[in-house]
């Protein structure tokens, strides 16, 4: 499903420069696979070291743990892709947790339809401004971080008012379970797997990597770009609100103080799945990688009984310094070659 | 029958007449060249035959029907392409998805058909003498490689009509040729093409007519070989033929005054460095031109930036002055006296959006401050000196470098290199891309500084101009030295039979 964009295998190449191709192959491979890589060898680690790794009950508090990271992720992955950044995501994630907690009292689809509305408007106002003013997505983003944060205030009056989920069906979506596997993980696999479609194989997933790649080449291949990084920072806004009522539905409220920083969380899950912060190139297979990479660390410190969890924060850090420290050289290698 | 066609088309940006009363017509199966110096009006016509512009007065025409374009994606979806100077594809993608961008073919379900279009990619780029393949990332191919892909991008959208805005500028010779057959297919065709470069002999091989604009206005519109050279280029410049014809086609004077016993400035012993420069030597003295001739990829520009010390070298020494260059590097280099001019302005060269004062000032700092606090007045001071000296045309000081043309960009990386007070001077190919008149002050420029007794090594592919520059020259190829023209071998004949000599095939391997 990873889009070929970083591959290149010899077929009818010219004899002398079959070398730097190769060079290209293995530098490809590593770029998008060396999440995944690192993935497996960590779970590896955590298979033998810690006993209760092993268990079903963990690999499915993992997994649900993820899922709402995930939806982040994949929003972010198409910005970051499109050589953007959405800094909102994490408000957005707040909010949109606190808006489906409140909603939840007018029915199901009140409490879904309300924090994807109000979220996806945000994320139509950074597009709109990215895209026409040509402003700088950190700085836009940065700006509906903090609006969002405000309005998520306004609504919890200071954090002091605590919505709680109101509506069973509502409820149930955040702890009901399908075959043993909770419902948000269902949600996710299913939008992943949409996200790896729409990217490799439309129109619109060809024009996210085209703008990220050089926005003026693509302006002049008629490419619409502004279309493109609206219809992005759309998308992001609404998995970040999604994201946010799917928490909200699992903890029964919506809840004020948690998830600050999940949009650092968020792009250095997509950084470390191999995506280039620069733009152009990227998958969400890696992505996936990355969120599982950072939730599995997350959960074998969890384990470790007298660590600190603040830990996890440090070996995500590091993790983060290795892999652009790997991509830089990864990419110097195949420039050379 | 006309494909394209502007009647009387005058446009005006603040300050400039860009455009006045210029017509222009291209046929079916034609190749039209258009010519002139650099702010003669050729990108402003080209913008307004794809859209990027809408002409202030005159008509546009398309199959003789009047039309205007909002947007360059209408004027592609008339059926006209163009291919850019620099290629403007996305590197980061693959072959075949920068080939069908926005065209993708799709499956039953309306997805993209990847192995479609990845065969159909193969076919068609076969035809364009490109049989890479084609999922590989576009940027790893080698710029002649783009070049095809952005052409048979440019075909395959029903083109009628494509402008090719120096399409050779980066190509080898045999790229060139493969180029040129394409373009006679598609001469065969019926597709009409406007081709605009600077090198005559290209225009003369493969144009059927020309248009020659000078200060935004038509001068001369017919058949290219009804034209003679000469005449050619003395309807770009504006000036008398004879006075052309006298002066020849390159602005060097001739032969510099060296002394053979002096020591050499700068000497280059034995550079190795990988696959790509072997046990490379030559010597400098003061006040000579040293050219290094050879083909693209044959070590010249890589010798340069190794004695620059940025290039990553295995062995060899480098001298200036009698002082050994111990373990090079740039900042090294620089504190000897060696100045490099970049062969691509833009990427390593100049920086756009700083002024002309502080692109000159750059190298300079250090000099001129005190216990790191600089000296304004000390700045402007070498600023004013050398934009008077180079004749750097902006409307100041505090100018924009991007804003300024080619030439004087050129001029004012120079005026950059010439503020450290070198003692050698490496040029890569200072004349390109910028217009005749720039050319010929650049060249006369390079003749004042070897008189003043800087040692100037030259790197350019206008053979012309590294034979009429150079005193004497240094073929390369494949990165090692295979001949010395001295003397009264410095000639194109000569140059040409050197590269000619060392390549008894086209063969690499």
């Amino acid at each position: 499903m990873t889009p070929a964009l970083l591959t290149g295998s010899p077929t009818t190449a010219p004899a002398d420069n079959g070398g730097s191709e190769r060079t290209d192959r293995i530098v490809g491979l590593v770029q998008r696979q060396g999440a995944l890589a690192v993935l497996v060898t960590v779970v590896l680690v955590a298979l033998v070291a810690f006993p209760d790794f092993r268990s079903l009950d963990n690999t499915g508090t993992i997994l649900v743990a993820a899922a709402p990271p995930m939806l982040i992720a994949l929003g972010m992955t198409l910005v970051i892709i499109t050589g953007g950044i959405d800094l909102s995501v994490g408000s957005l994630y707040v909010l949109g947790g606190v808006l489906a907690a409140w909603a939840s009292r007018y029915g199901l689809v009140a409490a879904l339809f309300v924090p994807l509305l109000v979220c996806g408007a945000i994320g139509l106002v950074n597009g709109v401004l990215i895209a026409y003013t040509r402003m700088a997505p950190f700085i836009v983003t940065l700006a509906a971080l903090l609006g969002a944060r405000g309005l998520m205030r306004a609504i919890s009056d200071e954090g002091s008012t605590t919505y709680v989920v109101e509506n069973d069906a509502f409820g149930r979506l955040g702890t009901g379970s399908l075959l043993g596997v909770g419902y948000q993980v269902w949600l996710a696999v299913a939008l992943v797997l949409i996200g790896m479609l729409v990217l490799a194989r439309t129109g619109f997933g060809q024009s996210v990597y085209a703008i990220g790649g050089s926005e003026d080449a693509s302006a002049l291949m008629g490419v619409a770009v502004r279309r493109t990084k609206i219809l992005v920072y759309v998308c992001s806004g609404l998995l970040a609100g999604l994201a946010g009522a799917v928490n909200a539905a699992r903890l029964g409220s919506g809840v004020t103080v948690l998830g600050a920083g999940m949009e650092l969380d968020a792009i250095a899950a997509v950084v470390i799945g191999g995506t280039l912060l620069t733009g152009g190139a990227g998958s969400i297979a890696g992505t996936v990688a990355g969120v599982l990479l950072l939730g599995v660390i997350q959960n074998m410190i969890n384990q470790v009984g007298d660590l600190n969890s603040n830990w996890q924060q440090v070996i995500s850090g590091t993790f983060l310094a290795v892999v652009v420290v790997a991509q830089t050289v990864l990419n110097r290698l195949r420039r050379i070659s | 029958m006309t494909l394209l066609e502007v009647a009387g088309v005058s446009k005006s940006f603040p300050g400039v007449r860009a455009l006045d009363d210029v017509s222009f017509t291209l046929r079916p199966g034609e190749v039209h060249a258009l010519v002139g110096e650099n702010g003669a009006g050729k990108s402003t016509l080209i913008k307004v035959l794809t859209g990027v512009y809408r002409p202030d007065s005159g008509e546009l025409r398309h199959h003789g029907r009047p039309v205007s374009f909002a947007a360059p994606m209408d004027a592609q979806r008339a059926g006209i392409s163009t291919i850019y100077q620099e290629v403007n594809l996305i590197p980061l993608m693959s072959v075949a998805q920068n080939l069908f961008l926005g065209r993708e073919p799709r499956n039953r379900l309306g997805l993209i058909d990847r192995g479609r279009m990845e065969r159909e990619a193969r076919g068609i780029l076969a035809d364009y003498g490109v049989t890479t393949d084609v999922r590989r990332q576009l940027g790893t191919l080698p710029l002649g490689a783009q070049q095809m892909v952005a052409l048979a991008r440019a075909v395959m959208i029903d083109a009628q009509v494509v402008i090719m805005d120096e399409p050779t500028s980066s190509l080898e010779p045999r790229e060139v040729q493969t180029l040129f057959g394409v373009i006679r297919r598609l001469h065969a065709r019926g597709i009409g093409i406007v081709y605009v470069s600077h090198r005559m002999d290209e225009l003369y091989e493969i144009c059927d007519s020309v248009t020659i604009l000078r200060d935004g206005r038509l001068v001369h519109t017919g058949r290219l070989a009804d034209l003679e050279r000469i005449e050619l280029v003395s309807m770009m410049l504006g000036r008398e033929m004879s006075q052309t014809r006298r002066q020849g086609f390159t602005a060097f004077a001739g032969d510099h005054t060296t002394d053979d016993a002096a020591p050499p400035v700068l000497r280059v012993t034995g550079l190795t460095s990988r696959t790509r420069l072997h046990d490379i030597s030559f010597d400098v003295r003061p006040g000579e031109v040293v050219g290094l001739g050879g083909l693209l990829g044959a070590g010249r520009s890589e010798t340069i930036k190794a004695i620059g010390g940025a290039y990553p070298l295995d062995a060899g020494t480098v001298e200036v002055d009698g002082t050994h260059l111990e373990r090079p590097s740039t900042v090294r280099a620089v504190a000897a006296g060696i100045a490099v001019q970049p062969e691509d302005r833009k990427a390593e060269g100049i920086v756009a959006g700083l002024s002309v004062r502080d692109n000159i000032a750059l190298a300079v700092l250090p000099r001129m401050s005190r216990l790191g606090i600089v000296s304004d007045a000390k700045i402007d001071a070498v600023v004013a000196r050398y934009m008077t000296r180079l004749r750097i045309k902006a409307s100041g000081p505090d100018q924009l470098v991007g804003d300024l043309s080619g030439g004087n960009q050129q001029k004012v990386l120079l005026a950059r290199l010439l503020a450290t007070r070198p003692k050698v001077l490496l040029l890569d190919e200072p004349t390109r891309g910028i217009d005749v008149g720039a050319k010929a002050e650049v060249q006369s420029l390079i003749d004042e500084l070897a008189g003043e007794g800087l040692g100037v090594v030259l790197v350019s592919s206008d053979a012309e101009e590294l034979v009429e520059g150079s005193d004497r020259v240094v073929v390369l190829r494949d990165g090692a030295v295979v001949g010395h023209l001295t003397g009264d071998r410095v000639t194109t004949e000569d140059l040409m039979a050197g590269i000619a000599a060392a390549a008894p095939s086209e063969d690499h391997t």
